[in-house]
């Protein structure tokens, strides 16, 4: 059974179809990209898996739920992480771990927090207040929020936005390393180079439609090209 | 274009927006209708006021009051017999006046004694607001002007008169009723006086707990938004019931320590201003039992659920900070103009429009509670509370179903009506 099973997904903004009937599915433990430029539909799309927003067409399924049907069974095993999330910023980032660990199986909670202080890697900046972290320290602290629940499905939204080089190889490593657990991992990025190095299967999303899906290999050898990002150029522009 | 004009332009344009000038516009409305009713009040005051006259005293001093009463007010109702009385005050009453007057048989032969002569006031009260008295504070100056009358009347008549005696010839033996109740030796301004802390203090306490918690609350979601954090907890393991209900209590109770420390405040305000708290009340049975005040304190909490219900809905449209301080106006609003009227007016004695519009803004009901629960008015208490309930239970079910839409995080409805309405209007 695919941890995700999309099929004939519609969203629309009004008289806008962000998501124009589209359909994918991901197996379990596999990283999954959705790529595409800005305004594709990739942000719609991974808030549409994440209980978000509500469907105009098509159905979701997620490790066995129906998304329009049970979304309180699918919070319990997702993680989100949006591209511009933030923190509460009267909190230490110590707090805000603890704070999210709450939502889950109490006996989980000190566990947890163990590994989102690991994850964000933060050493004694951890009991400072959110709002004294850089940009990067902040994107530290969410991916650790994100991925220390231990989520069954992990939907990342551009996971290394605004990060330098050092700390997006980092949170690389660590999505990596959460799949090798077993978690699913659907992303989103820009970076074709990322989306490269560490995703198993792709979906090249334009204008609201998946123009080309499969591994990247596969994908470069179909197109005759060097890397994605030629792939991608060539199935959206050629 | 020069860069002066370029900055102005773009500043010009950022602000003229409706939040700019619809609070402006209904704070210029309020004022002027708060002009027309104080012109009202003023001509309210020139008005001679409605009576009822009984005069048993046929001598010299009983005519020359009666024939005052006669010249300066409206009598609609005159008898030469107390029997009459309860004749009187319905006449009265369904004339829309406010007393009846016995000048007693014995009047002239007291004062001739250099006794006081009595005058006996039977007021009929209609409110306890500041502008219900104003009828009786009219006969209260007709009262001091025939005692004047009286005294040049003993002065013409004899110079040698005690002086002492001759300043105040009449005293007054007043009872009051009001709502179904008699109070003797005390009229309308010293009842209205004795509850003017359930008059001004109560509302105005109660108006801070809204706006305070009220601004907390629209506040929160807009932080919610503008700290990218309102994403996330939609999408982690609990119920949005939860993050409703967590905002609203958390707010509720922050807003009434708050009151609290402001009613704290308040308190020594008024008695520095030598304003009565209620000392007096218990000698008229005008105090609230404990039960009332768990009816008071049911009446503010669901209240304040209402109002922080309705705090919510309206701060799931605040995109950032700035916008949840233009979203906290029309809470302001809501509050002020129910603690004006409870301030100024008594709810029995509002026209039909204005009690419908007064009962439907749930801020109103604790801030009528206290006194109507002195005046033992339980229907209008648990109308209220029952009211608000139903109010408080649909805004909150209105706030859930927002929270399970994509209104909250695009703005947008579904509703193909609300949209066009509001292309329309913009």
């Amino acid at each position: 059974m695919p941890a995700v099973e999309v099929k004939n997904l519609v969203k629309k903004y009004g008289s806008i179809d962000a998501v124009k009937d589209i359909s994918f599915s991901i197996n379990e433990g596999e990283i999954f990209g959705l790529i595409g430029p800005n305004g594709a539909g990739k942000t719609t799309a991974l808030r549409v898996l994440s209980t978000l927003l509500s469907i105009n067409g098509g159905s979701v399924t997620i490790l066995g739920y129906d998304l329009s049907k049970q979304p309180g069974e699918i919070r319990k095993l997702i993680s989100y992480l949006p591209e511009d999330a933030g923190a509460y910023k009267n909190m230490s980032g110590r707090s805000y771990l603890q704070f999210i660990a709450n939502f889950f199986d109490q006996k989980e909670v000190p566990a947890m927090v163990q590994k989102g202080i690991e994850i964000t890697d933060l050493g004694k900046r951890i009991d400072d207040r959110v709002d004294t972290y850089s940009k990067g320290m902040m994107r530290r602290l969410l991916v650790g929020r994100a991925l220390m629940t231990n989520p069954k499905l992990a939907i990342l939204d551009e996971p290394t936005s605004g990060l330098d080089v050092i700390n997006a190889q980092e949170i690389r490593k660590l999505i990596k390393s959460t799949a090798k657990t077993g978690a699913t991992v659907l992303l989103s990025s820009h970076n074709m180079l990322e989306v490269e190095y560490l995703c198993d299967r792709i979906a090249l999303i334009s204008e609201g439609k998946i123009v080309e899906e499969g591994k990247p290999k596969t994908l470069m050898e179909k197109y005759k090209a060097r890397n994605i990002e030629e792939v991608f150029i060539r199935t959206v522009h050629e | 274009m020069s860069g002066l004009g370029n900055i102005l332009r773009k500043e010009i344009r950022e602000l003229l927006t409706p939040a700019t000038f619809v609070p402006i516009i209904l704070v210029a409305l309020i004022f002027a209708t708060m002009g027309n009713s104080i012109q009202g009040i003023q001509q309210q005051t020139q008005e001679p006021p409605t009576i009822g006259v009984i005069n048993e005293d046929n001598s010299t001093l009983g005519i020359v009051a009666s024939t005052l009463l006669h010249s300066h007010a409206k009598s609609v109702f005159n008898s030469t017999s107390t029997a009459d009385l309860q004749n009187g005050l319905e006449t009265v009453k369904q004339h829309n006046g406010i007393a009846v007057i016995i000048i007693p048989r014995n009047f002239t032969e007291r004062i001739a004694e250099e006794q006081q002569g009595t005058i006996q006031i039977h007021w009929i009260m209609k409110g306890a607001g500041l502008m219900d008295t104003i009828s009786s504070s009219a006969l209260e100056s007709l009262i001091a002007y025939i005692n004047t009358n009286i005294s040049k009347e003993l002065i013409r008549e004899n110079t040698s008169v005690n002086a002492s005696f001759v300043l105040a010839p009449t005293q007054r033996v007043e009872t009051t009723y009001f709502k179904n109740r008699e109070f003797v030796g005390i009229s309308p301004n010293t009842i209205s006086g004795m509850l003017s802390s359930q008059s001004l203090l109560i509302p105005i306490v109660i108006m801070m707990i809204i706006l305070m918690a009220g601004s907390i609350v629209i506040t929160s979601m807009a932080l919610e938004k503008e700290n990218k954090t309102l994403e996330t907890l939609l999408t982690l393991p609990v119920k949005r019931t939860s993050i409703v209900s967590g905002k609203i209590i958390a707010a509720a109770v922050i807003g009434l320590l708050l009151a609290i420390i402001y009613m704290l405040g308040m308190q020594y305000y008024f008695t520095g201003f030598g304003i009565s708290t209620g000392t007096n009340l218990s000698a008229y049975d005008l105090v609230l039992t404990s039960t009332d005040f768990i009816w008071i304190g049911i009446s503010l909490f669901l209240a304040l659920i209402a109002g922080l219900s309705l705090c919510m809905l309206l701060g799931t449209f605040a995109k950032n900070y700035k916008s949840a301080q233009t979203l906290t106006f029309p809470i302001t609003m809501l509050a002020m103009i129910p603690m004006f009227i409870t301030m100024f007016a008594d709810f029995d004695t509002l026209p039909l429009a204005v009690k419908i519009f007064t009962f439907a803004i749930p801020f109103s009901h604790p801030m009528m509670a206290s006194r109507a629960l002195l005046f033992h008015d339980y229907t209008l208490v648990v109308g209220g509370i029952v009211y608000v309930a139903i109010f408080a239970i649909v805004t909150i079910s209105i706030v859930v179903w927002v929270f399970k839409t994509d209104r909250l995080l695009t703005g947008t409805t579904k509703f193909k009506w609300f949209k066009a309405l509001k292309r329309r209007r913009f």
